[in-house]
């Protein structure tokens, strides 16, 4: 069951070949078995789990169900789910139970009548390319338990490239969804920003954020997708526009698309390796008919400094609440109003969490703001500009996701500014808010490697389109790591 | 050297509390006065993934606002996170407007000692009100009280145009009309609705540069807002005067003692890292929203004091009095309508018997047990002389009491003037039959008994005789004519 696709598990449920329970159990009994080997989950929430369950099942029997009613799914602990801790990865939230859900989880659980297993490890506060600065330990690759599965969404990958659940929610504030989906031979998409609700999901950088979806292939991704978008009145940068049919997008060919390759995103600093499986991946988009062509984004080497200027300084912006006063962490034995803030926040964030807080409240204090942070804000307009300019001339944009495979743990957790490198491919969406996928493409030793493509706004329809008719043409997707199958 | 040598020069922060149901960027009640911490929902909270969503009210009371004063309103405005961290502010940021503000450059008009002087409004920009530390009743702890933390605001910002302490509380006088007239805030003082900060410096007269200037922060009485600058424009010329230099500063008004005292010097002042909050998209407003919305601006307090001089011909201090509130103005103006009485007379009564009466309670127009219908019944049996201004007054003072309404009383306690002549004339037979000696001596010349038969005359009527009849038909009796 765990290797079947949404689609299949759907109509195994509507014609009863197993019920949402027995599936349920299914992966809540992997869970316990293989879980210790990767440490994918913070909380299991088996018994809620097990009574939703139960209400898809009597959903199905009444035949008011959803295509994904009774679908178990695993949620990346930044989405508040109400009486269920929302840890972050944080000391700071380990004991923070939500008091309410996040419009996603309404969506997925509520509406569509998803089953929940449970809350996915995570880079603390999404703050992180390795899964490394998780409170409670690393998430380790189950293609390799030496390597990183990449992060931030390292556990929402780990689980689903395991088994351990069908599909995940993710998050993606600079490469989050893809590069961990890369690195576990995952499709994962990330939406056009306010696409997908932002309400209840923790912020780590507001204006960058976008939640989306890991999956073993793009049409299970567009059946999750489809369910997590729309307006949300609670978020005000919420798109107010219809979401478009994604399983029909699924169907176009390509066929006649014309594909840009922007020579910024195929320079020196990629693998050997990588660079071959991608080479051999847009022989195969041409086979299928695409024109692959040259692409300008002239401004995308810029993509991480300005980064790394905006996202620390909305992070620490957005974490100022956690002050040991409402909720959170709150250290014992203070003596005064500033020691609590000062040991509170000291002992409930991490040591990245810390460095990004310094790096933002910097950027942002008086009389450097200008030379960082409206400077920054100059580059992202010119990188979106670059890619409105792009997009008059190519359909797509292709890419690798990744400049190499996974890496080995405590390979660069000594020089931040190498572990910032990892998303030098996938920033540059986030900064114009366009959506980008990783989809797998090949494996260098064994390891695999992610190929990844951008659309213009609100294209996501035609993305999983080009993505599904790939996986139509390869096996790519359809591998599972070792142990894990 | 004494005072005379210098110029106060002083400008004013304004925090304006909108009278919104729900809060600025949440659905909780605003309510003042509920149980600590009821009306703190999740937004309030700041709880872990939360979103401010505007309220639409509070946009359009603030631009009711700027149209009021003439200022300009922004097509394009943006909210911006003020950060520092206290205990009563839940996300560590406050969410404010900082380089795009709703509203700016506007004007203000005030009267001080019968002279016209116009104070420049800078800007006015809304933003979330933080919540309240209580340090009663909790030894050696804080209590927090988040109920008020996301109330709406608006911080009306003057230029640095006024000279005086009167000036100061003229202009805070007219801004709280102006927005209480607007509806927009209840102008609650004591409750923190309406409340100033005071930038003061002095200088020489003559020079143009400005002094260093101190701020005095949260003066919630136009009382205290008068002696708290008196009490800062004294200080700065002794210790200028003394040979010392001010330090640019945050100070606290004490009323107990009505002095002032340094809270926090510039050096100690948060980096408050201003940046646009990118939770909340900039705030477009069109040219029609503007329209829509000056449509439905009320009648402001200037404009409705000359129009009551021209329409009902009252002398400017009447008009004054009775646009200083709207319910009032609207109370005045139904009394007329509906009495068909001389407005100068309404007039009177209003201000004279019914506000002197009410502001000796301490209470407001709104408290007022005699309402507008029930004084233009009044107002009417004066007119057409069923009262005497006396009975009038004891009619007014039943209803006071709340024996109902003025026909009501006129017919329980027969008070109905009399205005038949032969009525008055057979009662005035009477005083005379029954004062031979009075009469003799008033035929004999003693005039000033003619007073002596008016009282006997209204003491026999029980009051109710019209006195100018009585007066006219005494005469020619009197005179056995």
């Amino acid at each position: 069951m765990h290797t079947s696709s949404l689609k299949k598990l759907s109509e195994g449920l509507r014609t009863r070949q197993f019920s949402s329970r027995e599936l349920t159990q299914h992966f809540l009994a992997r869970i316990d078995t293989l879980d210790p080997q990767i440490n994918s989950f913070i909380t299991v929430t088996a018994e809620r789990a097990l009574s939703q369950a139960d209400a898809a099942d009597r959903r199905i029997a009444e035949g008011t169900a959803t295509a994904l009613t009774g679908i178990p799914i695993a949620q990346k602990d930044l989405f508040c789910t109400e009486g269920v801790r929302t840890s972050c990865a944080s000391r700071m939230l380990d004991r923070f139970i939500a008091p309410y859900d996040a419009t996603v989880v309404k969506k997925l659980h509520a509406e569509a009548g998803m089953v929940m297993l449970g809350k996915c490890n995570m880079d603390e506060f999404a703050m992180g390319s390795s899964n490394e600065t998780s409170w409670y330990g690393p998430v380790k690759n189950p293609w390799d338990l030496n390597r990183v599965p990449g992060g931030s969404s390292g556990g929402s990958v780990a689980a689903v490239a395991a088994g351990l659940a069908p599909v995940a929610t993710a998050t993606d504030t600079g490469g989050s969804i893809r590069q961990p989906a890369a690195l576990t031979n995952l499709t994962g998409i990330k939406p056009t920003y306010g696409r997908v609700s932002r309400f209840g999901m923790i912020a780590f950088a507001s204006s960058l954020d976008q939640g989306g979806v890991v999956a073993r292939s793009a049409e299970d991704a567009a059946y999750v997708l489809q369910a997590m978008s729309g307006f949300d009145p609670l978020d005000s940068t919420s798109a107010d526009r219809p979401v478009d049919d994604l399983l029909a997008g699924l169907q176009h060919p390509i066929s006649g698309l014309k594909i840009g390759l922007p020579a910024e995103f195929f320079g020196d600093g990629m693998a050997v390796g990588v660079r071959a499986v991608i080479d051999a991946a847009i022989k195969t988009l041409e086979s299928l008919g695409a024109r692959c062509v040259p692409v300008q984004l002239p401004n995308a080497p810029l993509s991480v400094p300005a980064y790394y200027v905006v996202a620390p300084a909305e992070a620490s912006s957005n974490l100022s609440r956690y002050d040991g006063v409402r909720f959170g962490h709150r250290a014992e034995g203070v003596k005064n109003l500033e020691e609590l803030y000062k040991k509170s926040r000291g002992e409930g964030f991490g040591a990245e969490v810390q460095r990004r807080i310094m790096m933002g409240t910097y950027v942002l204090s008086h009389g450097y703001y200008d030379a960082y942070y409206l400077q920054a804000q100059k580059v992202r307009r010119l990188i979106s500009r670059d890619f409105k300019q792009a997009f008059e001339q190519v359909d797509l944009i292709l890419a690798p996701t990744t400049t190499d495979v996974a890496f080995r743990f405590g390979e660069k957790t000594d020089d931040p500014v190498a572990m910032y490198l990892n998303d030098v491919y996938t920033i540059a969406a986030n900064l114009a808010g366009i959506p980008a996928m990783s989809l797998p493409a090949g494996f260098v030793d064994g390891l695999p490697v992610g190929l990844q493509l951008m659309g213009n706004y609100f294209s996501e329809a035609r993305l999983l389109g080009v993505a599904h008719q790939y996986q139509q043409a390869t096996a790519w997707h359809t591998q599972m790591p070792k142990g894990f199958n | 050297m004494a005072q005379h040598e210098w110029e106060a020069v002083i400008g004013l922060e304004v925090h304006c509390q909108l009278s919104t149901k729900t809060k600025i960027f949440s659905g909780a009640n605003t309510a003042y006065g509920a149980e600590p911490n009821t009306q703190a929902d999740a937004v309030t909270l700041g709880l872990p993934g939360v979103l401010p969503v505007l309220n639409g009210a509070a946009l359009e009371m603030a631009i009711k606002f700027g149209l009021s004063v003439d200022a300009q309103i922004a097509r394009r405005c943006v909210f911006a996170r003020k950060h520092y961290f206290y205990p009563d502010l839940p996300k560590g940021y406050q969410i404010s407007q900082y380089e795009l503000p709703i509203v700016e450059h506007g004007v203000l008009d005030i009267e001080v000692n019968g002279a016209t002087k116009r104070i420049g409004i800078t800007r006015a920009h809304m933003e979330e009100d933080a919540g309240k530390s209580l340090h009663e009743n909790f030894v050696g702890e804080t209590g927090i009280d988040l109920n008020r933390a996301g109330t709406p605001l608006i911080e009306i910002v003057s230029e640095p145009d006024i000279r005086s302490s009167d000036e100061a509380v003229a202009y805070l006088k007219k801004l709280h009309q102006i927005v209480v007239y607007l509806g927009i805030c209840d102008g609650n003082m004591q409750e923190g609705s309406f409340r100033c900060d005071a930038n003061v410096s002095v200088r020489r007269k003559g020079t143009e540069k400005f002094g260093t200037r101190t701020e005095t922060k949260n003066i919630n009485s136009f009382r205290y807002v008068h002696a708290a600058i008196d009490f800062e424009i004294e200080r700065q010329i002794e210790v200028i005067e003394g040979g010392g230099k001010i330090i640019q500063e945050t100070r606290l008004y004490n009323p107990g003692t009505g002095e002032t005292r340094s809270m926090r010097v510039k050096e100690d002042a948060n980096d408050y890292r201003y940046f646009p909050d990118p939770d909340l998209l900039p705030v477009i407003v069109t040219d029609d929203e503007i329209e829509r919305i000056r449509a439905t601006l009320p009648e402001l307090p200037e404009a409705k004091r000359d129009r009551f001089v021209a329409q009902y011909g009252l002398p400017v201090y009447d008009a004054g009095v009775l646009t200083g509130e709207g319910p009032l103005a609207d109370y005045y103006e139904t009394v007329v309508k509906d009495s068909g009485a001389d407005p100068k007379l309404c007039a009177n009564w209003i201000i004279t018997d019914l506000l002197g009466g009410l502001n000796k309670a301490g209470h407001g127009i709104q408290d007022s047990v005699i309402t507008a219908p029930m004084m233009a019944g009044l107002m009417k049996r004066m007119a057409d002389n069923t009262l005497s201004g006396k009975l009038a007054k004891e009619v007014f003072e039943a209803m006071s009491d709340g024996e109902g309404d003025a026909d009501a009383i006129i017919d329980r306690k027969g008070l109905r003037q009399i205005t038949d002549d032969g009525a008055i004339l057979a009662v005035i037979q009477q005083v005379m039959d029954a004062n031979p000696g009075q009469l003799a001596q008033y035929r004999e010349g003693k005039d000033k008994l003619f007073g002596f038969f008016v009282g006997q005359v209204m003491k026999a009527s029980q009051g109710k005789a019209n006195p100018d009849a009585v007066n006219r038909l005494l005469k020619t009796a009197l005179a056995g004519e």
